[in-house]
């Protein structure tokens, strides 16, 4: 009995030092020393529990933690910032693996004991396998498109919504036969089965751009999925931890997707980019863009009083964060001012920009959110969009027909002048064509992000 | 519905509603961290897989718990040390030596 209560003490120690640890997170300065606390709690969990009385063979667990601690360790020191969307994805799928494993061990063991499987364990069971298995193949495919294995292009196909309707009807069909009889292994595996094939088919049709709400899903999912394997094991301490992660994740993917003007079903089903485009969303056809080279603009940029740096994805694909800080630097020894623009969507997780560019050496006081940034454009003399496209098309403004219309986006046509780093005259990953390129304000640096950069460095140095 | 589930129910509730007064303070600037450390929390279910592990119940259940163990400390072992790493690089503007007393 003493022991069983030293354990809950120890459950109860890692639960107030988990929601310390992510209170610390809403101040900057505070937040390393609260998560270092946190790891700390889960240390404390984790010895308590190797003291619980149902265990009584050590062999196995050792193996496990060591062989997790060699793997996890060079994933969390070696693993850089710019493959950062993947890394994320692949530890919610270790997440929910372990939490649907735990599930299978559970409802195997009861099964193979003849136990009773009261309807409430069998719920918790099911929840915890179906949100487990689905976050283990979405997250998959999630870590496939990112690490670029899957095309990251929706993939569709005639009567995709019907089969993946169909499929997640089955599944939770089968779930809510288990409850009222659950003593049918066969059932419960093909379950199984089909929340993992819901989990490929549902992120297969989703693109690169969507990817913050995926991720953030998923987290969500992992999350719940852990709070359902407290349930089936009668585990506070995993219910709360997962409760936090799946909160967290929930308000992620709101915010994501507020962010996009978009609402759930219309990301997970809607299949962005797939299909051309209306008639009615305006073309290119007409228009023309003006280039800048090298040497005008090193010249703009360094006697600019404000600039504003609005990156993109293409510029953690470029992995060009260095080269943004050095022209930064050499902006601020000219006597100018530069700010970044951070779109909450810019990237493929949310904040991927904030980490590149804290990454780099930027002090995190001159990244700025939307709403902070947005009025400084008109005083600003260039903005400089590196690799950004769709979160900067004013036809989210103005143009009805634009699959974007409506999202909010940061408002570059409004500087004074624009220079757009991009590799070629492509349409974004939505397909449609961006009217600030053809401003007149607008004068487009084409070529790979890191090069032209440091060749600005450079020349603004020579100059 | 027994009473423990009846607890178990209240404390998700609670947990929830306290992650959710709590995050949505967290600034879009520490999202990518928040991230990471939510999922390095969610790996306590790493007690669960424990538990699977060594209670020595049948085969399939130590063989399911010691994959379920090295996953979970794969995200333990790996999120606290990626979060840790992010959060470390942000910092302040270093104050301006004029302005520096």
């Amino acid at each position: 009995m003493n022991r069983e209560l030293f354990v809950q003490a120890t459950y109860m120690v890692a639960s107030v030092l988990f929601i310390l640890g992510l209170r610390s997170l809403t101040k900057t300065d505070s937040a390393r020393r609260g998560m270092q606390q946190a790891a700390l709690g889960m240390l404390v969990a984790v010895v308590g529990t190797l003291l619980h009385h149902e265990i009584v063979r050590y062999e196995w667990i050792i193996a496990g933690l060591v062989l997790g601690s060699l793997i996890g360790y060079p994933l969390g020191v070696y693993v850089p910032m710019t493959a950062m969307p993947q890394r994320i994805a692949i530890s919610h799928l270790f997440g929910a693996l372990a939490a649907t494993l735990v599930g299978v061990a559970e409802y195997y063991t009861h099964i193979r004991d003849g136990a009773e499987i009261s309807p409430a364990l069998m719920a918790a069971l099911g929840f915890e396998v179906l949100f487990g298995a689905l976050t283990v193949s979405g997250s998959f495919m999630a870590f496939g498109k990112l690490q670029e294995f899957i095309t990251g292009r929706p993939v569709t196909y005639p009567g995709q919504n019907v089969m993946n309707l169909g499929v997640f009807a089955g599944a939770v069909g089968l779930f809510g036969y288990l409850i009222a009889n659950p003593g049918h292994p066969a059932l419960f595996y093909t379950m199984l089965g089909l929340a993992l094939l819901f989990g490929f088919l549902l992120v297969l049709p989703i693109g690169g751009a969507d990817m913050p709400v995926v991720i953030s899903l998923m987290n969500s999912y992992a999350g719940l999925a852990s709070s359902a394997t407290g349930f089936a094991i009668g585990n506070n301490v995993l219910i709360i931890a997962g409760a936090l992660d799946g909160a967290s994740g929930f308000i992620l993917s709101i915010i994501m997707s507020k962010a996009m003007n978009r609402s759930f079903r219309n990301i997970l089903f809607g299949a962005f980019g797939s299909a051309p485009a209306a008639g009615a969303a305006k073309t290119s056809e007409g228009l023309s863009v003006q280039s800048i080279s090298v040497e005008d603009a090193a010249l703009r940029l360094a006697y600019a009083r404000l600039v504003i740096v609005v990156p993109g994805y293409g510029l953690a694909v470029a992995q060009a964060q260095h080269q943004v800080r050095e022209l930064a630097e050499l902006i601020e020894k000219n006597g100018g001012e530069v700010k970044y623009a951070i779109h909450p969507v810019a990237g493929r997780m949310p904040g991927h920009m904030n980490v590149l560019l804290a990454e780099a050496n930027i002090p995190y006081d001159k990244l700025k959110d939307m709403e902070e940034i947005n009025h400084e454009f008109p005083n600003c003399d260039v903005a400089l969009v590196i690799g950004a496209n769709d979160v900067v098309n004013p036809a989210a403004r103005n143009d009805k027909a634009s699959p974007i219309y409506g999202m909010p986006i940061l408002d570059v046509d409004k500087a004074q002048s624009v220079i757009v780093m991009k590799r070629s005259m492509n349409t974004g990953f939505a397909g449609i064509e961006n009217e600030l390129f053809y401003l007149p304000k607008t004068q487009m640096l084409f070529g790979d992000a890191k090069s032209s950069l440091t060749k600005l460095v450079q020349e603004i140095k020579n100059g | 519905m027994t009473p423990t589930a009846v607890i178990e129910l209240y404390v998700f509730v609670l947990a929830g509603f306290v992650g959710f007064l709590v995050i949505t303070r967290v600034p879009p600037l520490l999202h990518t961290p928040l991230m990471s450390a939510t999922n390095a929390i969610s790996a306590i279910s790493l007690v669960g897989s424990l538990v699977a592990a060594g209670a020595d119940r049948n085969t399939v259940s130590t063989i399911l718990g010691f994959i379920a163990v090295t996953s979970a400390t794969i995200n333990a072992v790996g999120g606290f040390i990626i979060t840790d790493r992010m959060l470390k690089m942000f910092r302040h503007q270093p104050a301006e030596p004029e302005t520096k007393k």
